[in-house]
């Protein structure tokens, strides 16, 4: 009886030490590379799992009735964006504002919010999700990415769609805290793609990422960059920012944003 | 049917040194498994509340966000005057959870503002990517886990032999329900077998809790529901997905502590034993059960 009332006791014990220890060598593995290395081996198992069935037959990301549309979309990241030059294109209701398509092209493009909003468009009403957790559905009318790379004609090196913002999470002096993000082509091609520049039937809201923001239906929030300025087909991007691919990603997110 | 006529010549069963007959409980696979999915299980608890905190709500339906109902809010509330007060709103009552949930001490000793305390998240501080990373390296292995453990339950009869409830089981559930009321643990042959509520709680575990986080885990990604639209109507939508994926997780959290308390009552040498070497110790039958049982047969006998 004795000898079980010990192991009791030491078995209690150990489950509090184990518990002790679960914490802090759950920080300290958090910190170490190698162990992220392995942690972060899951993304690469998201993508080539989703990939397998996304792939292949591209199906469509749900949409919703106008009935759906949240009453209040939460504006996440920036909302307005600092700087002297963005400040002069929103008092100018974008008017002056130009969209640059270019790097791995054929042909670079540069449109105006005109020109965009008289090209062939897509509406849809898709729910938007928020690597935090929360999800709120609106409409979205815009230019299919795919009519744009199209046009531009993508060089057969080009395997990502880059795009960089306007806006400055961070607020650094030398711009290296301006957003950016990428895509492959098996999304950017994608019908539901688009660059929206219509949200609920008016123009994209400053908070929304007035005058252009990209939406990509089958990731999480964060890969739908806003402020758009340029559009970039590039080969990779291990030298671009951090070299994660995009501002989050540079910031420990993953870069497939699938779940 | 192999397994109905148990040999009957069988070399003699072996003993603790108190004298205890040692049944082999559990297989190398089982004992595996069941390892494995402990460490799954609870990193994944104590990510998916770091996870949690991020959005410390739960809405049902389609959509959720701030601004938009929800069943459960842990919040912060700041005073004009004196420290702030942590807030669990579930449905319409509220209770101040300062200390617990919402506002608590954290590790250095300062307030802090966040749903669920250091000591249950991992990491302890505030990171989304991290808890995300962890999160989903250990769904894979929980996934995997789980998959051979189930092809192994049916292939290799665990499930049939183990856990299957039996008619007579069922028939005597009431007994088994005043057993666990009086905390009496089965002794002697009983106990060589899981009781009924033993067996149809590993049931409901197994075939339902857990295909139930996966499932609605994996309702929450956008990627997936794109291609499985009717994971959203099974669920509701993707937030009601995230509220059933919290309520099954706090099952699975009520199931271990019932599972470790009977552990601890039940003998914890000897079921750790069992988990870890595969033997288990068959407590023998109760004297006084045993003399009356003796009794009767020897009355049947002419």
């Amino acid at each position: 009886m004795t000898r079980e009332a010990i192991t009791r006791r030491a078995a209690l014990l150990g489950a509090m030490g184990t518990g002790g220890l679960i914490l802090s060598g759950c920080d300290r593995l958090s910190n170490n590379q190698t162990f992220q290395r392995m942690l972060a081996s899951a993304e690469k198992l998201n993508l080539t799992g989703q990939r397998l069935v996304l792939n292949s037959s591209a199906p469509l990301a749900r949409e919703y009735q106008k009935s759906d549309i949240s009453r209040v979309f939460k504006a996440n990241g920036t909302v307005r964006p600092d700087g002297e030059a963005y400040r002069k294109l929103a008092f100018a209701q974008f008017e002056t504002w130009k969209l640059e398509i270019g790097g791995l092209v054929n042909k670079p493009l540069s449109l105006s919010l005109e020109d965009l909003k008289a090209m062939p468009s897509r509406t849809q009403i898709t729910r938007h999700d928020c690597v935090e957790g929360w999800s709120a559905i609106g409409e979205w009318t815009g230019v299919p990415l795919s009519t744009l790379l199209n046009q531009a004609e993508l060089k057969p090196n080009a395997r990502y769609i880059l795009f960089r913002c306007a806006d400055d999470l961070i607020g650094s002096r030398d711009g290296s805290g301006l957003y950016y993000e990428s895509i492959d082509l098996v999304d950017a091609f994608h019908p539901q793609t688009i660059m929206a520049h219509t949200m609920n039937e008016k123009p994209l809201p400053i908070e929304h990422g007035a005058p252009l923001r990209l939406r990509v239906e089958r990731q999480l929030g964060y890969k739908m960059a806003k402020y758009v300025m340029r559009i970039e087909a590039v080969e990779e991007f291990s030298k671009i920012g951090l070299g994660k691919g995009g501002f989050w990603e540079d910031r420990g997110y993953e870069w497939y944003a699938g779940i | 049917m192999v397994f109905a006529q148990e040999t009957i010549e069988e070399p003699p069963a072996p003993r603790t040194r108190s004298g205890k007959e040692l049944i082999y409980r559990h297989t190398f696979f089982v004992r595996l498994a069941h390892w494995v999915n402990v460490l799954c299980v609870v990193l994944l608890l104590m990510s998916g509340l770091q996870i949690f905190n991020a959005h410390a709500m739960l809405h049902w339906g389609i959509k959720g966000a701030e601004t938009d109902p929800s069943i459960l809010s842990i919040y912060a509330e700041e005073q004009v005057e004196g420290p702030p007060i942590g807030w669990t709103q579930i449905g319409s009552a509220k209770f101040n959870t300062t200390g617990w949930l919402g506002v608590f001490r954290d590790r250095d000793g300062f307030l802090s503002g966040r749903a669920f305390p250091y000591w249950l998240t991992i990491p302890s501080y505030q990171n989304l990517a991290e808890g995300r990373r962890w999160h989903f390296f250990f769904a894979w292995l929980f996934a995997l886990n789980g998959f051979a453990y189930l092809i192994y339950g049916f292939a290799g009869r665990h499930f049939r032999r183990d856990l299957a409830p039996t008619r007579y089981d069922l028939k005597h559930i009431g007994h088994s329900i005043l057993d666990h009321l009086k905390l009496k643990h089965p002794r002697g042959e009983a106990a060589k077998r899981y009781n009924v509520l033993q067996k149809l709680t590993y049931v409901a575990v197994i075939f339902i809790l857990l295909p139930l986080m996966i499932l609605t885990g994996l309702t929450m990604s956008p990627g997936v529901d794109a291609t499985a639209h009717w994971l959203l109507d099974v669920f509701g939508g993707r937030q009601s997905a995230r509220t059933i994926h919290f309520i099954t997780a706090s099952l699975l959290v009520l199931f271990i502590l019932v599972h470790l308390i009977e552990v601890l009552l039940s003998g914890v040498f000897n079921e750790l034993r069992s988990m870890i070497t595969g033997w288990f110790a068959v407590r023998p039958e109760d004297p006084a059960a045993q003399k009356l049982d003796e009794r009767i047969k020897q009355r049947i006998r002419p």
